[in-house]
């Protein structure tokens, strides 16, 4: 965590910071004397406590209004596992895929509190849990993916579109959180989990003969869905792009590199706008 | 090319190339750290002209440089180092790998060069050198020791730029490092589940909170070393 950082960051925002830190020296010297004991756990409180206390009130809500979207994608991915796992081996064939969406459900599950805590401890509310339509369908429980839960290959395809919509979401939101040092890094932390996630479900797809392993592959290919189609097109949309902060990757300095290659080299952001966009079916209106 | 011009180390970290407010924060920084950042400033200044413990002298080491540079050569040496070994991989491919197998590492050795080519282009005369490498520890015939080597190269550089993010001052440039490794992290999954499937995301990489490791530079440097010949000199990246 680079507390330097985060005192910058909140200065370029509040002009006034300065006069009511006692001074940095001071701020330093406490936060350092919090040590490396603390347990994991405890550093999003430690962490928060320290802006509410040079604010008195809360900390710019920008920060907060970004973890709490991130928490609302972290509810719909944790209830979607945890309705998974509930349903066991009817839904999950085999052992071992059972232990890995048992594996990823945890993982969400943690994700929820670590973020919840965060929030709190940082001055900020976390959002309640909304009420989820995981068929899609707005709250008719009709929509388009109201069998995942009975139809193992339809299961695995809105994993695979969840969890690549996530990384892409975290993804757009690392340039709101630069200079919050330890929430950046927190985010980051959570942003490869998800990609982690996201390759071995797709893993699974081959595995379990859903797609021909040419077809689908761990990292996305142009903006491919992996044979789901038009449903989920929207949330690959741009990730075909080769052009990188004005470089060109296909045959870049004059290497064999494809348009394959280049776009599965670089996974593509989606915005705040975009992402709400795409999950709003799972929320019942 | 927009994003080709490198911010100097005085120069604003929003890049509006306001010049005299970084001055006076940089100033004011100075002063009210008192002197414990001159004394400080001072012996890194010395430093920079002693030999490097047990190396023949700092004089041949490579330097990353400061500020976006230092941490964009720093992402190049890693990727240079990764895109040397699964060249080396696919091109010695180890007994028993199976066509799945020759077909995705392939593609990962595409990624790592694409990642590589990108970083030296955009650093342009600020990138540093071709860096020589030692796989003199690894046994290229066997899918075990390939694999492990894999594996701990993947993890390694996702904890690489997750450490990174925070050090890296244009937003661009962050966004990069964060569409490089979620692509670093579909790999270290997929690498993990050759050696074992469903070791993904387990607990050597994932903690009790769901969150991947991170590693500062020096971290990372320790051990990637023991692959790069050359002597990286990291002393002036942001930290």
């Amino acid at each position: 965590m680079n507390l330097e950082n985060i005192i910058n960051h909140i200065e370029t925002v509040d002009a006034e910071l300065p006069g009511r830190l006692n001074s940095r020296r001071q701020i330093f010297k406490s936060f350092a004397g919090m040590g490396t004991k603390l347990a994991l756990t405890a550093v999003p409180i430690a962490f928060g406590g320290l802006l509410k206390k040079s604010y008195g009130q809360t900390p710019p809500p920008s920060v907060v209004s970004v973890l709490n979207f991130a928490l609302l994608l972290e509810y719909l991915e944790s209830k979607f596992y945890e309705t998974a796992v509930a349903a066991g081996p009817s839904l999950i064939g085999g052992y071992r895929d059972q232990l890995a969406i048992a594996n990823i459900a945890l993982h969400e599950k943690q994700h929820v509190k670590f973020l919840q805590t965060a929030i709190s401890s940082a001055g900020g509310t976390p959002i309640m849990e909304p009420k989820f339509d995981l068929s899609g369908g707005g709250g008719s429980g009709m929509g388009p993916f109201k069998d995942a839960f009975t139809n193992y290959g339809l299961f695995l395809a809105v994993a695979q579109t969840l969890e690549d919509t996530g990384v892409r979401a975290y993804k757009g939101q690392a340039g709101n959180l630069k200079g919050t040092g330890g929430i950046l890094t927190a985010a980051l932390n959570i942003h490869s989990v998800e990609a982690r996630h996201a390759s071995h479900i797709r893993q699974m797809r081959v595995n379990n003969n859903f797609a021909a392993f040419e077809k689908l592959k761990p990292w996305i290919t142009g903006k491919d869905t992996g044979g789901i189609g038009a449903l989920v097109e929207a949330n690959y949309k741009g990730e075909d792009l080769t052009n990188q902060a004005g470089v060109e990757i296909v045959n870049i300095n004059g290497k064999q590199i494809s348009f394959d290659d280049a776009t599965e080299s670089f996974d593509e952001p989606l915005s705040k706008e975009e992402v709400t966009a795409l999950v709003t079916g799972f929320l019942v209106k | 090319m927009s994003k080709n011009k490198q911010p100097g180390p005085f120069a604003a970290a929003d890049g509006t190339g306001n010049l005299r407010a970084s001055r006076r924060r940089f100033l004011t920084l100075t002063a009210s750290a008192g002197l414990l950042v001159t004394g400080l400033d001072s012996c890194n200044k010395i430093r920079d002209y002693l030999p490097v413990p047990g190396g023949g002298g700092n004089s041949k080491a490579v330097n990353l440089g400061s500020g976006d540079t230092g941490i964009l050569n720093y992402a190049y040496a890693l990727e240079q180092l990764e895109a040397a070994f699964y060249t080396k991989l696919v091109m010695e491919a180890y007994s028993g790998m199976n066509s799945m197998e020759m077909s995705r590492l392939t593609d990962i050795r595409q990624h790592e060069v694409a990642h590589r080519e990108f970083f030296k282009k955009a650093l342009a005369k600020d990138a540093i050198i071709d860096l020589d490498f030692d796989f003199s520890s690894i046994d290229f015939t066997k899918r075990d020791s390939v694999l492990a080597t894999a594996k701990a190269f993947e993890d390694l550089g996702v904890s690489a730029y997750n450490g990174a993010g925070s050090l890296i001052s244009d937003t661009g440039y962050l966004l990069i490092a964060g569409k490089i490794v979620s692509v670093e992290a579909r790999h270290a999954a997929y690498i993990r589940d050759l050696i074992m499937y469903g070791s993904f995301a387990d607990n050597s990489v994932i903690d009790g909170n769901g969150l991947d490791t991170s590693r500062k530079p020096a971290e990372v440097l320790a051990i990637a070393g023991k692959y790069i010949k050359n002597k990286i000199n990291a002393s002036n990246l942001p930290s």
